[in-house]
């Protein structure tokens, strides 16, 4: 009843708002299928898209979760690894299977494993539910390396990636993985930015908010949490894919430690939370903004000192970034985004 | 307010920060993923900075080789995939790239596609994908003188040695500690070949990573009473393991480390627990070989030695840096026999690398007799028949005990071609003959 109250209170639409909105999208979709395969260096595209994409993915479904539903994990880099190696196993072992179908089963092999770590957040909250989602961290980790099956049985344990094509194109080339890469983020973000803003997205709030509240109104507490950890780990779950068979070609389970988990719930906090695009932003900055301090140590002072004393300061000069960005604006990066807007707009008018 | 404008200053500034590196004439590139901080820098630091002493000593002594420069660069990968990658995706652009040597298995694995799409070798010493031995699939990637399977196969003909022969080894109880992670269950199927074959009693036990506590498994090693326990550790593993062994009682000298539980950074925080401690290795350690004494005479000489603390020239990761810098510079050489003296491209380096014959009159040439015994690479054997010896840890520094061992390559190459064979198919790969090897693109 609530949520229909709202519907009907929905403000008249502002034209020159979804005008500019229109522009922009369309500005976003000739950078991404035109200026960028056409005139980004091999460099841009392996080393600072496709990890952006991946992460930036990833940290949509956790924001998803943790932003939205306010239910803190820790366990996204499970997910990530349990959607890698879904994928690479039901490409190997199901023949001519396409590829869009190994991505969704793979995702639906995460969503199914974080409903199961999820459980605990019926009964758990905030820091209590974070350290129950590690569990998730330390089994997926030890299984794979424990059974030699998820990985083919190759002694190492490490996975390579399949050959890429969709529709018999092949999408093994740099340019080939960051289209299929920036494709799937887009057309996944776009369901999320649908849902959000749906009945559900709502409940997801109400949740996070005051859980006893909507429970109240009559929003179905459990499986609203639970749902989060499925769509949530879908998503990241597909990240995971992107991960592994766009950006790295490789993965070994070590590959999908805790540090990446811990990446990912940085992002979104210095992104922004809940919001769809801080998670961008906040990859941006966790992955561009490293590569970039330590191309500018090394022209600075590569002749001067080893790398290893460059890469310690470049770990300073983030920390302090970090924690500068964050007092300027608390609420992330998107926050810091807005105001500037406002600032420029002011100024021009 | 003043934050953004402080924001935008700082955005003009950064924007004009674009590095490349200079072109020079006859030039040849080695890109360097080394890592100096993180838990691997012990390592990295002596592996790197005897590659780069190597590197210097030609360029110092000769003028380069046959009057091509050799010239580096290195980019931190604190041993993550993720940053060895970015550091590949930055350094490939440069010219006249030789070989790749990240010496680390997990970026090693992330770049077997990229390499061999840009045709450029994949240096691997000591470590690696066990089935890139096969040059029949792997054409560009070498694990040059000991994959993990040989290792194994020396460290049971070097306690084979000391029981007297191969056939005493029956009823031996050998315990194999390992670490838990794909690196360290590698070698598990071939210890339990070797154990049916020699009729030796076998059990593995695993340490989860990191390994800091492991008072479990040595009581378990205690009830066992086995003869031999061989230590496949890796970091801070190995000095535990020793610690604990003492504690629980079993004689030091009667565990073997393997090749990555060999350096002075493995013994040494152990302290007394490591003395009559023995490791293999495939490169002597120590300063008195000639092409040390000449680093230390020519390139610390002229204050141009990559190793901030000179103690460490001489040891085990130093030293294997130094014998890495040899196969590379000989590779090169080789290549520019055929090919002229010139810059090669990494395809006609391949080629050097195939056919990297070194006796062990060539290694006396080299000064390095008694540091690395020979290698034999060829089109389609890139581990090159490497030899080991074995080291004993006096308390002090590591002592050969034990002449140069071959491990048992005949008993493994059918196991590495159909590993090889699997993933061929696996991936597509049309299997290679020596006529492929031979057609080498030459611009």
């Amino acid at each position: 009843m609530a949520v229909q109250a709202l519907d009907a209170a929905r403000l008249p639409v502002d034209w020159a708002k979804l005008v500019q909105k229109l522009a922009l999208a369309t500005a976003l979709f000739v950078v991404a299928y035109g200026v960028v395969p056409a005139y980004a260096s091999g460099y841009l595209v392996e080393a600072i898209l496709l990890p952006f994409l991946a992460l930036s993915l990833a940290a949509v479904g956790l924001n998803l979760l943790t932003g939205y539903c306010g239910q803190l994990s820790l366990g996204s880099s499970a997910f990530m690894a349990v959607g890698a190696f879904g994928a690479y196993n039901f490409n190997l072992r199901v023949e001519g299977l396409p590829l869009a179908v190994t991505m969704i089963l793979a995702g639906i092999s995460a969503a199914g494993f974080g409903v199961v770590f999820g459980l605990p957040s019926l009964r758990l909250r905030g820091f209590y539910l974070a350290v129950s989602t590690l569990a998730a961290q330390f089994f997926v980790q030890w299984a794979l390396t424990k059974f030699g099956w998820f990985s083919n049985d190759n002694p190492s344990g490490v996975i390579s990636a399949p050959h890429l094509a969709v529709a018999g194109l092949s999408l093994d080339s740099a340019t080939g993985r960051y289209l299929l890469s920036v494709t799937t983020v887009m057309v996944l973000t776009a369901l999320v930015w649908r849902l959000v803003n749906s009945a559900t997205g709502r409940n997801f709030i109400a949740v996070r908010d005051n859980e006893t509240a909507a429970r109240v109104i009559g929003v179905p507490v459990l499986r609203t949490k639970l749902l989060a950890f499925a769509i949530s780990s879908f998503i990241i779950g597909i990240a995971g894919v992107l991960w592994a068979f766009t950006y790295l070609r490789t993965v070994e389970p070590a590959g999908f430690n805790l540090d990446r988990s811990f990446q990912i719930l940085f992002i979104i906090i210095i992104g922004g939370l809940a919001s769809i695009r801080g998670a961008f932003l906040g990859a941006a900055f966790i992955v561009v903004l490293p590569l970039f301090l330590s191309r500018l140590g090394a022209f600075l002072f590569g002749g001067l000192f080893d790398s290893g004393v460059l890469d310690m300061s470049q770990r300073i000069v983030l920390g302090a970034l970090i924690i500068i960005f964050l007092i300027a604006e608390p609420s992330g990066l998107s926050a810091l985004f807005d105001r500037l807007k406002r600032r420029i707009g002011s100024r021009s008018s | 307010m003043t934050f953004f404008s402080h924001l935008r200053k700082a955005a003009i500034a950064t924007a004009f920060v674009l590095g490349a590196t200079a072109v020079h004439a006859e030039e040849q590139y080695f890109p360097l993923q080394s890592y100096r901080v993180g838990p691997y820098a012990a390592g990295g630091t002596g592996f790197f900075g005897g590659f780069i002493d190597y590197l210097n000593l030609i360029n110092i002594r000769d003028g380069g080789v046959n009057g091509v420069k050799l010239a580096w660069s290195e980019g931190e990968t604190q041993y993550e995939v993720e940053k060895g990658v970015e550091v590949y995706e930055r350094l490939k652009s440069n010219p006249g790239i030789a070989a790749w040597n990240p010496l680390s298995v997990g970026i090693a694995y992330a770049m077997i596609d990229r390499i061999t799409d840009d045709k450029v070798p994949l240096i691997t010493i000591n470590h690696g994908r066990t089935d890139t031995t096969d040059g029949r699939v792997f054409p560009y990637v070498f694990p040059l003188l000991l994959n993990p399977y040989s290792e194994t196969s020396g460290i049971v003909n070097y306690i084979a040695s000391k029981e007297g022969g191969l056939d005493k080894l029956k009823g031996k109880n050998i315990v194999v500690l390992y670490h838990g992670s794909p690196y360290g269950k590698e070698t598990i199927p071939i210890y339990e070949l070797l154990s049916q074959k020699y009729g030796f009693e076998l059990s593995q036990i695993e340490v989860p990573h990191p390994g800091n506590e492991q008072q479990a498994q040595w009581l378990t090693i205690r009830r066992e009473h086995p003869d031999y326990v061989v230590l496949r550790g890796w970091g801070v593993m190995n000095p535990v393991a020793l610690k604990t062994a003492q504690k629980t009682g079993f004689p030091a000298d009667h565990i073997i480390g393997n090749v990555w539980s060999n350096s002075e950074e493995d013994v040494i925080p152990a302290g007394d627990a490591a003395k009559g401690y023995t490791a293999i290795t495939t490169q002597a350690s120590g300063e008195r070989y000639p092409v040390v004494q000449e680093i230390v005479k020519t390139v610390y000489g002229d204050g141009k030695g990559n190793l901030e603390d000179k103690s460490r020239i001489g040891s085990v990761y130093h030293n294997l840096g130094i014998v890495n810098g040899i196969l590379n510079v000989e590779a090169v050489r080789i290549a520019q026999a055929k090919f002229g003296n010139r810059t090669l491209t990494g395809d006609e380096v391949r080629w050097g690398f195939e056919h990297l014959k070194l006796n062990p009159a060539r290694v006396e040439a080299l000064g390095a007799k008694d540091l690395f015994h020979s290698i034999n690479v060829s089109w389609d054997n890139h581990e090159g028949d490497g030899y080991v010896t074995f080291q004993q840890w006096d308390g002090k520094k590591w002592n050969v005990v034990s002449d140069w061992i071959a491990p048992d390559w005949k008993l493994l190459r059918p196991i590495i071609e159909k590993s090889s064979e699997a993933y061929a198919k696996e991936k597509g790969i049309k299997i290679r003959t020596a006529e492929d090897a031979d057609a080498v693109v030459s611009n």
